[in-house]
């Protein structure tokens, strides 16, 4: 249920984009749906990380993953255990770029008398690593249908992720990257028991949906072509703010738009907004040097502690018969 | 602590990202290509047809010619048939009605970032003087 | 007393049981399947006259095994508030509630899950079991999408079994190492323990030390004029073995160093041994320092109930430091004890009192940067600074008897990052050292099992359990290399490895690292044939 329900859901939105733009509503598919989803986005993303960054960071909780400055001989680990904020930076940056704590990934397998045994498990973060970087790259990409003149970068991007120079139009390697990744990441969430089990619908709906843009993408792009043409003009029309629906654009085109339309309407109330909480984690993002740079806790209480007044008061007899020194005599 | 200034940075600059397709086009050109045919009648298939599926024709037409010697295309729409030519080779090619590259096939190459390998081996079309 | 399986039969029963853990899920969701609770997996609850002394909220007589728990009427508002209150406090808690994409990465991290199979012992589910209630309350997907969005209310069957399942937890933090984005169960666990003690849920042995330490200095509620007639039997106990007399002073305004120890080390065996390692180290370099009675204590089982309790033990620290007047303060081995320190101490009851000074071992001048703020020294920290200065006077094959391996305890090791210091320290001291395999040692390292307040006895089947990681990686080096010590810096792994390898690994004691420094120590007047460690054990070549 938890499996097929997120795909039903999926088919339902291409029926609806498919019988909706053959019932002639291409304005509404085309321009208004795609206008309400990039705003729901913005404003979804700003109003999620701003709630964040209302509460504060009371305590500085880095996760240590390596050896702490402290000796100047015993070497730190600058990179897993940070103590300052050029290491820090660089800690996020792999851990945003390259996912390193993933990098670390171990599976454990138990054997005849329980036995535990953990081995190299990189599988996950290869799937993630290849859908990720794909998915950037093709987002950048799809500028061109949105920029006149295209700027150098973007040709550039185009030229080197379809270097392979394999078919007409040129087969993009990202294209292959995304639904690889996406199928990998699907079915380990089918097949794997720990996986599985503890996936729900809100796991398996993103990745439906998202392998249903890229399906559609590639459709358009390889089997069943659409005019680019005539879809950078609907693309321009929309930021320039000068809407147009052009005819001849195929109803494949709206389908994959739709659905990209949701998955940024979805974003902002998802598991997806790990796109933005990762640069908030205080476990990675702060450096560990609590006991040389003071931290402030915004809200730290007031508490009443037993002092030591109270305490010798309390034991006072007792300790001057053994000989412990007191305040008060 | 909350760090507010660096996580306001991090939204306005994603927020720029975002929306660069927006402010990138502030004053840039919205006209749609027009590309110039030089020779009015009909293409192999209709200009429809054509405008999404051209590329693939062409490279049909490259692997049937070169590998099976086979040089005569029949269009589908029409039943007519033509050389499977680009460039001046045949009595009839592709560039015999589309005879200038800049303002025919860069128009729209141009306008999407499409960069095909055509020209690397053949000669690009020059208009006569 | 729980009756327990023996070590073979659980060994059976974790290998040969269904579970996840060996490919086989369960056939219920988990949020259909309630907690079951059973003989030794869940610990008593705290009993009233601790909560009442820490004046703590619904101090009542109750059992987790009781069908009714006796909470107050509005206990669903009381947590759904706590809730909001915690989500505005901690902005940990509020982005490890909506981020986590259930990747999995963590799910066989834990040592829990490892030794039972149980799916909430997947620190992914483990969250979950807050998250749902969160995404039910405080999202709108949540509220909108129900069941769609793993959105579900709160209830007294989700309340039992947080109860379970955040006291099957030891916050090491282990899960969050392999996390992408860093998720830390130990903070979603430190959460919900602070939602249950809302509405009077808390465990005894957690809040009776804690009672304790308030009241006496210590967790094991030993008075002032008991704790110094302890030290200084354990000083007889030094003279017995080396023949040198030493008078710790108590107390002592003007000392240059305060130092501060888990109680455990003065009262517990074998902590007792490295209490003496200590002594017998001070002694050694001519430390001008003193114990404090007040400030008997340097673990803090505050940390596993609230924030604020944390702080309330903690302060004691800084008060006496400033009563006595001494200039800084040294740390004894202990696990959470430096979680504590080295991640909230400075925040919470900083800054330190004025006339404190920077950290300077006055034996080798060396200034400790990394403690500038907080003004305290790790032991290890400090005697590895001693022994790259020359300056203490070492016999590593009086250690020759023992081989040894180092277990990182979860705190010092991923809320410190200190590695690096024991093991040159044990290297130094003794000439038998091995490692426990690559992905259970250092930031990897296995908790012992019953971290965080669950040292207790009646929850032996889950200790037993959530040691087996450690105790396989033991035994790995047992077997290959006749290991026959289990050195740790942690005083409730002193107290928890010894069950583990009594019942697992029933050939290795459990020692402190600064015991094996103290039996390598030649110390000035000692007996001229020295002839035993402190435990009495006769060197190796040494005639019984």
């Amino acid at each position: 249920m938890k499996i097929i329900n997120p795909l039903i859901i999926v088919l339902v939105l291409v029926a609806l984009a498919y019988f909706g733009v053959k019932a002639g509503l291409t304005a509404l598919f085309g321009v208004v749906i795609p206008y309400i989803a990039i705003v729901i986005f913005l404003l979804g993303f700003i109003y999620k990380v701003i709630g964040w960054a209302k509460s504060p960071v009371p305590f500085r909780i880095p996760t240590t993953c390596g050896q702490e400055k402290s000796l100047p001989w015993i070497k730190q680990n600058k990179l897993d255990n940070p103590s300052s904020t050029l290491g820090v930076v660089i800690r996020m940056a792999l851990e945003i770029f390259l996912f390193r704590s993933l990098f670390r990934n171990t599976k454990a397998e138990v054997y005849e008398g329980a036995k535990l045994k953990y081995g190299s498990n990189k599988w996950l973060w290869l799937g993630g690593i290849v859908f990720h970087w794909s998915f950037l790259i093709i987002l950048v990409r799809h500028s061109r249908l949105f920029l006149e003149p295209i700027p150098g970068f973007i040709t550039f991007l185009e030229k080197a992720d379809s270097f392979m120079q394999v078919g007409v139009p040129l087969f993009y390697m990202t294209d292959a990257g995304i639904l690889a990744a996406v199928t990998y990441l699907f079915l380990r969430r089918v097949v794997e028991p720990q996986i599985k089990y503890l996936s729900m619908p809100a796991d398996y709906f993103p990745l439906y949906l998202i392998l249903s843009i890229a399906i559609t993408g590639v459709l358009m792009r390889y089997f069943i072509r659409v005019d680019v043409v005539n879809i950078k003009a609907l693309a321009r029309g929309l930021v320039t703010f000068q809407p147009t629906i052009p005819d001849g654009i195929g109803v494949l085109f709206y389908i994959h738009l739709f659905l990209v339309s949701v998955l940024a309407i979805y974003f902002p109330f998802s598991k997806l907004m790990h796109l933005g909480g990762v640069f908030l984690s205080p476990t990675r993002n702060l450096a560990n040097n609590n006991r040389a740079v003071r931290h402030i806790n915004p809200w730290n209480p007031d508490i009443k502690i037993r002092t030591y007044e109270e305490y010798e008061d309390e034991f006072r007899e007792h300790m001057k018969k053994v000989g412990l020194p007191v305040d008060k005599e | 602590m909350y760090d507010a200034g660096k996580i306001i940075t991090g939204l306005v600059i994603f927020v720029g990202i975002v929306t660069y397709p927006i402010w990138g086009s502030l004053g840039g050109s919205v006209n749609m290509p027009e590309p110039v045919v030089n020779k009015s009648g009909t293409c192999v298939e209709s200009a429809e047809y054509m405008r999404a599926n051209h590329m693939q024709i062409l490279d049909e037409w490259r692997d049937s010619v070169v590998r099976d010697n086979d040089r005569v295309y029949t269009s589908q729409q029409y039943g007519t048939k033509f050389d499977k030519s680009l460039s001046t080779t045949g009595k009839t090619s592709c560039t015999s009605c589309h005879s200038n590259k800049e303002e025919f096939c860069d128009a729209c190459h141009d306008y999407t970032a499409v960069a095909p390998y055509c020209w690397e081996c053949h000669i690009e079309p020059k208009e006569e003087i | 007393m729980v009756k327990m399986l023996e070590a073979e039969e659980l060994a059976k029963d974790i290998t040969e049981t269904p579970s996840l853990l060996n490919g086989k899920g369960p056939d219920r969701e988990w949020m259909d399947t309630p907690a079951e609770f059973r003989d030794g997996n869940w610990a008593y609850s705290a009993k009233t006259k601790a909560i009442e002394s820490l004046k703590m909220p619904y101090a009542r007589d109750w059992s987790p095994g009781d069908e009714d728990w006796k909470l107050p009427e509005n206990w669903k508002e009381i947590i759904s508030e706590g809730f909001r209150e915690r989500l505005d406090k901690f902005r940990s808690f509020k982005v490890f509630m909506d981020i986590c994409v259930r990747c999995g990465a963590c799910a066989d991290k834990c040592h829990f899950f490892l030794g039972s199979g149980d799916p909430k012992n997947m620190p992914v589910l483990r969250a979950e079991l807050l998250r749902s209630v969160y995404r039910n309350d405080f999202t709108l997907a949540g509220k909108l999408l129900k069941k769609f969005a793993g959105a579900r209310p709160l209830t007294m069957e989700v309340v039992k079994e947080w109860f379970l399942y955040f006291f099957q937890c030891t916050e090491c933090r282990r899960c969050s190492v392999y996390c992408p984005y860093g998720i830390d169960t130990a903070e979603i666990t430190m959460m919900a323990r602070e939602l249950l003690n809302l509405v009077g849920i808390n465990i005894n042995w957690i809040m009776d030390p804690a009672a304790n330490c308030n009241r006496t200095g210590n967790h094991l509620g030993i008075e002032p004029h008991t704790f110094k007639t302890v030290v200084e039997s354990l000083c007889e106990d030094i003279e017995d073995v080396t023949g040198i007399t030493i008078n710790p002073s108590f107390n002592r305004k003007g000392a240059e160093i305060l130092f501060i120890t888990p109680s455990g080390d003065v009262f517990a065996d074998p902590g007792v041994y490295t209490m003496m390692g200590y002594i017998m180290l001070f002694e050694h370099i001519g430390l001008d320092y003193t114990l404090s009675t007040y400030a008997s204590e340097g673990g803090n089982f505050g940390l596993f109930n609230s924030n604020e309790l944390m702080k309330k033990l903690n302060a004691k620290m800084y008060h006496e430091a400033e009563r006595l007047g001494v200039k800084w303060i040294l740390g004894g081995e202990c696990g959470h004890m430096w979680r504590v320190i080295n991640q909230y101490m400075d925040t919470m009851n900083g800054p330190t009192p004025s006339y404190m000074e920077d950290p300077v071992s006055p034996i080798t001048g060396t200034k400790f940067e990394n403690a500038v703020s907080t003004k305290m020294v790790h032991i290890m920290e400090f005697t590895a600074d001693l022994i790259k200065h020359n300056k203490l006077k070492l016999d590593k094959s009086r250690n020759d008897h023992v081989r040894a391996t180092f277990h990182d305890s979860c705190n010092p090791s991923r809320a410190m990052g200190m590695l690096d210091e024991p093991r040159y320290v044990l290297n130094n001291v003794l000439n038998n050292f091995f490692e426990m395999p690559d992905n259970t040692i250092r930031e990897q390292t296995f908790c012992c099992g019953a971290g965080s307040g669950l040292n207790t006895e009646e929850i032996m089947d889950v200790r037993m359990r959530g040691a087996l990681p450690r105790a396989t990686a033991l035994n790995h080096v047992v077997e290959k290399h006749d290991v026959n010590m289990l050195s740790c810096v942690c005083a409730i792994d002193r107290a928890t490895l010894l069950a583990l390898t009594q019942y697992w690994a029933p050939d290795v004691e459990v020692s402190g690292v600064t015991e094996l420094v103290a039996n390598a120590l030649i110390m000035e007047g000692e007996n001229e044939v020295r002839d035993c460690d402190l435990r009495e054990e006769p060197y190796l070549g040494v005639e019984d």
